[in-house]
C-alpha cells in the first residue's frame, strides 16, 4: 500500500520541453506507467516509449490516464491544470513553479468542484518508493517501507529522505505539497490518507517559516491520528517580512516563526527535530515506542 | 513587489477609489510649489515601504509652504527602519471625524482572497486582530464571483448606521476588489480609510502588495518599481533566476531550493556559525546561472567562507558542476569553498569537480562544520 499512486496508477505528462521531457524520462526508466504525453503541436508523435497528444482531453480519453503531471511553464500552467483535470484526471501534480496566487485560488475551487486532488503547485510531486514516482524527485535515494513523508519544500524533502534511506528506514510515500501560498492538498489531507493506509506506520513533517499550516496539522494530529508524527520545521535566521524562496515563506506574523511553529506542534505532543540528522533519532524513537 | 503609497494612490484612483489630490516630491523646494498650489495646510509623508512612518517622524502636517519645505528638508533623507526616505507624498490635509480599516488579503488556509473591516482603522490591524479579535469583520470571496454588492453592504453596515456613508463605503469596497482582482494583488489596504468632517469617505493610506507571480501580466505595473540599494542586489540575483536575501554572518551559502537554502542556514546557526545570506539556485540550474551566484556571494565582504550545499533533482548535480568549474576558471578568488553534492547525476558531478581538482563531500553537516572552520580561520586572519 502506498497513498494517492501505485505501481498501477496511469499517469500522463502535460507540458514535454526540456524539463518536462528529461523528467518524463526519469520517471519512466523508475517504472512509472506512464501512458501518454501531452504537447500543442506535437499529437501524434511519441516520446520515450508513450504517445504524445496535443491535448490532455485526447491524452485521457485514448489511453484512461488517471494523474496528470504539469510541467507546462508558469503563464499557461494555470490553463493546463483546469485542461487536465477537466479531461478527468482525478489527480493533478503541478511541478511548475510561479503560478499566479490569485489564480490559484479559483484553480482549487474547480479542482474541489470537479472531485480533482491537487499536489502543488511548485512542489517537487510525490514518490511511492519502488512503484511509482510523479514528479521531479532523485528516485535513487527513496526506499520501499513504512514512512510517510509531508514537506513543503523540493530539495530538502530529498535531504530528509536521503538520511532516513541511510538509516534503514524506507517510505510509503513522501510528498512535496509545495511552497505557494495557496496550494492543493494539505498536511492534513495526506495525513489523513496516511491514518488510513495500513503500510504507514510513522508520518514526518516537514515544514517552514509562513502560514500556520503547520499549527493546523498539529491541531488534526492531536484529535484525529493515532500513529506517531514527527516534526522538522526550517527557517529560524529568516528575517521577518522577506520572501525566502517560496512564495509562501515570508514571517508575516507572530505565528509564522519557526519558533511559534515549533512550540505549538510540541504542545500538541509532536516531537520536534532541530536538524535533519535529528528526525532520524525521533524517527527510531517514534517507532520504538509503539513497539 | 510593495508599491509606494503614491503609486498605490495613483492605482486607486485608476480604480474609482477617493484619495487625497496630493503630489509627489523629490525636493524640499519641490514640496514648497506643491504646498502652494495645494490650498495650506497639507500633510508632508515620507514614501518608503515601512509602517510607523508617523512614530518615526516622517508624517508632519504644516500650515504654509514654508513650513511645508522645513519639513521636507528635515525628512528626506531621514532613515525609517532602514529605508532611506527619497520621495514625499504631499497631501491636501483633511478634517477626520472617523477612522476605519478595509483590507484585502489571501486567506492561506481557506485558499481565498478575504475582506477584512474595522472600525478600529489608523492603527496597526495586527494589533486589533490580536488584542480585540472581535473588532474586525471578514468576507470571505469567491475570486471567480468577486466582492458581490450585498456583502459589501453587509460590512459597511458594520462600520456605518448611516445609510449614505454606508453605501460610499461599500462602493469603496467594491473597487478595493476590482483592484485586488485587476492588478493581482497580494494585500491590497486602506488604512485609515477617513470619514471627514462634511461627511465623506476617502482613503487617506494607501498600501498595494502585487503577487510577483503575476508580474508577467502586468509589465505596466513592472515600471513602478522603487528599489532600494539591497533589494537593487536582490532584483539582480533574480534576473539571473536566483533568489537572493542579504544578511549579516560571514559564510556565503549557495543551495538549490528554498527549503534547503533555509535548513543550510538553520544547520549553520545550530553548529555556532553564522550565515551570510539567503541564496536559492532554483531549479533548471545552467553553469551561467551558478557563475552570477558565486559573483554574488564574493561580492560581500563579509563573506569569509562560501558552502555550496546542492542536492539534485531538477537541478541536475553535473549542471551544477560544469557551472562550478566555469565559475572557478573566470573568477579569482581567495575565499574557500566547500561544496557538498547530492542526488540526480552525483557521480557524473563529482567526477567533474575532481578532474578540476575539487573535492565534493556528500554529507551536509560535515561540509557546514568545515564551511565554519574555514570562516574562522579567514576571520583571524
Amino acid at each position: 500500500m502506498s497513498i494517492l499512486i501505485d505501481e498501477s496508477t496511469r499517469i500522463m505528462v502535460q507540458g514535454l520541453g526540456r524539463d518536462g521531457s528529461f523528467h518524463a524520462e526519469q520517471m519512466k526508466t523508475y517504472g512509472t506507467n506512464i501512458v501518454a504525453g501531452v504537447h500543442p503541436g506535437k499529437g501524434g508523435s511519441s516520446i520515450h516509449g508513450f504517445p504524445v497528444f496535443n491535448t490532455a482531453e485526447e491524452a485521457v480519453h485514448e489511453t484512461g490516464a488517471e494523474c496528470t503531471v504539469i510541467f507546462v511553464p508558469a503563464p499557461f500552467a494555470a490553463d493546463a491544470i483546469l485542461a487536465g483535470a477537466n479531461a478527468g484526471a482525478g489527480l493533478v501534480v503541478a511541478v511548475t513553479e510561479g503560478i499566479p496566487v490569485l489564480d490559484m485560488s479559483k484553480i482549487v475551487r474547480e479542482l474541489n468542484e470537479l472531485g480533482t486532488c491537487l499536489v502543488g503547485p511548485n512542489c517537487p510531486g510525490l514518490i511511492s518508493p519502488e512503484k511509482s514516482k510523479v514528479g521531479i524527485m532523485p528516485g535513487g535515494i527513496f526506499r520501499k517501507g513504512s514512512i510517510g513523508v509531508i514537506s513543503r519544500s523540493g530539495t530538502l524533502t530529498y535531504e530528509v529522505v536521503n538520511q532516513l534511506t541511510l538509516a534503514g528506514y524506507g517510505q510509503s510515500t513522501a510528498i512535496g505539497m509545495g511552497g505557494d501560498p495557496v496550494v492543493g492538498m494539505k498536511y492534513n489531507d495526506y495525513l489523513e490518507l496516511f491514518e488510513e493506509d495500513r503500510e504507514t506506520e510513522l508520518v514526518v513533517i516537514v515544514g517552514e517559516i509562513g502560514g500556520t499550516d503547520e499549527q493546523d496539522a498539529a491541531t488534526f494530529v492531536k484529535d484525529r491520528i493515532s500513529k506517531p508524527v514527527v516534526g522538522y520545521v526550517v527557517g529560524r535566521s529568516a528575517p521577518p517580512g522577506k520572501r525566502m524562496g517560496h512564495a509562501g515563506a515570508i514571517i508575516s506574523g507572530a505565528d509564522s516563526t519557526v519558533e511559534a511553529k515549533v512550540a505549538f506542534l510540541r504542545k500538541k505532543g509532536i516531537p520536534v527535530a532541530d536538524t535533519v540528522e535529528q528526525i532520524v533519532d525521533l524517527v527510531g524513537d517514534g517507532l520504538g515506542g509503539k513497539n | 513587489m510593495k508599491l509606494e503609497e503614491f503609486q498605490a494612490k495613483k492605482v486607486f484612483r485608476e480604480y474609482g477609489i477617493p484619495v487625497p489630490d496630493g503630489t509627489m516630491v523629490t525636493t524640499a523646494e519641490e514640496a514648497r510649489s506643491a504646498a502652494e498650489q495645494i490650498e495650506c495646510p497639507v500633510v508632508v509623508k515620507a514614501q518608503v515601504q515601512a509602517g510607523g512612518r508617523g512614530k518615526a517622524g516622517g508624517v508632519k502636517l504644516v500650515k504654509t509652504p514654508a513650513e511645508a519645505y522645513m519639513a521636507a528638508d528635515s525628512i528626506l533623507g531621514m532613515d525609517i527602519k532602514g529605508f532611506k526616505v527619497e520621495r514625499l507624498l504631499v497631501d491636501p490635509a483633511v478634517s477626520i471625524a472617523g477612522e476605519y480599516y478595509v483590507g484585502i488579503t489571501f486567506d492561506r488556509r481557506k485558499k481565498l482572497p478575504v475582506m477584512m473591516v474595522s472600525a478600529s482603522g489608523g492603527v496597526d490591524i495586527e494589533k486589533v486582530a490580536s488584542e480585540t479579535p472581535e473588532q474586525i469583520f471578514f468576507q470571505e470571496i469567491n475570486p471567480e464571483r468577486g466582492l458581490r454588492s450585498f456583502e459589501a453592504k453587509q460590512l459597511a453596515f458594520q462600520l456605518f448606521k448611516d445609510k449614505k456613508k454606508a453605501l460610499a463605503s461599500a462602493s469603496i469596497m467594491m473597487k478595493l476588489w476590482d483592484c485586488f482582482h485587476g492588478i493581482d494583488a497580494s494585500l491590497v489596504e486602506i488604512n485609515p480609510l477617513a470619514e471627514l468632517e462634511d461627511g465623506s469617505i476617502i482613503a487617506l493610506d494607501a498600501k498595494i502588495v502585487l503577487d510577483d507571480n503575476a508580474m508577467f501580466k502586468h509589465p505596466v505595473m513592472e515600471e513602478m518599481r522603487l528599489p532600494t540599494p539591497s533589494e537593487q542586489k536582490e532584483l539582480d540575483a533574480k534576473s539571473h533566476g536566483l533568489s537572493y536575501v542579504q544578511l549579516d554572518g560571514n559564510i556565503g551559502c549557495m543551495v538549490n531550493g528554498a527549503g534547503l537554502a533555509l535548513a543550510t542556514m538553520d544547520l549553520i546557526k545550530h553548529l555556532g556559525g553564522s550565515p551570510a545570506n539567503f541564496l536559492d539556485i532554483g531549479g533548471s540550474s545552467s553553469p551561467g546561472k551558478v557563475i552570477h551566484a558565486m559573483e554574488l556571494l564574493i561580492s560581500d565582504s563579509n563573506v569569509k567562507a562560501v558552502f555550496i550545499n546542492v542536492f539534485g533533482g531538477i537541478t541536475r548535480c553535473d549542471d551544477v558542476a560544469n557551472g562550478l568549474v566555469a565559475a572557478l576558471q573566470e573568477i579569482r578568488t581567495e575565499i574557500p569553498l566547500v561544496i557538498r553534492l547530492a542526488g540526480t547525476n552525483e557521480e557524473e558531478g563529482i567526477r567533474i569537480l575532481s578532474e578540476f581538482g575539487i573535492t565534493a563531500l556528500k554529507d551536509m553537516t560535515e561540509g557546514a562544520r568545515e564551511a565554519i572552520r574555514l570562516a574562522e580561520e579567514g576571520g583571524d586572519s
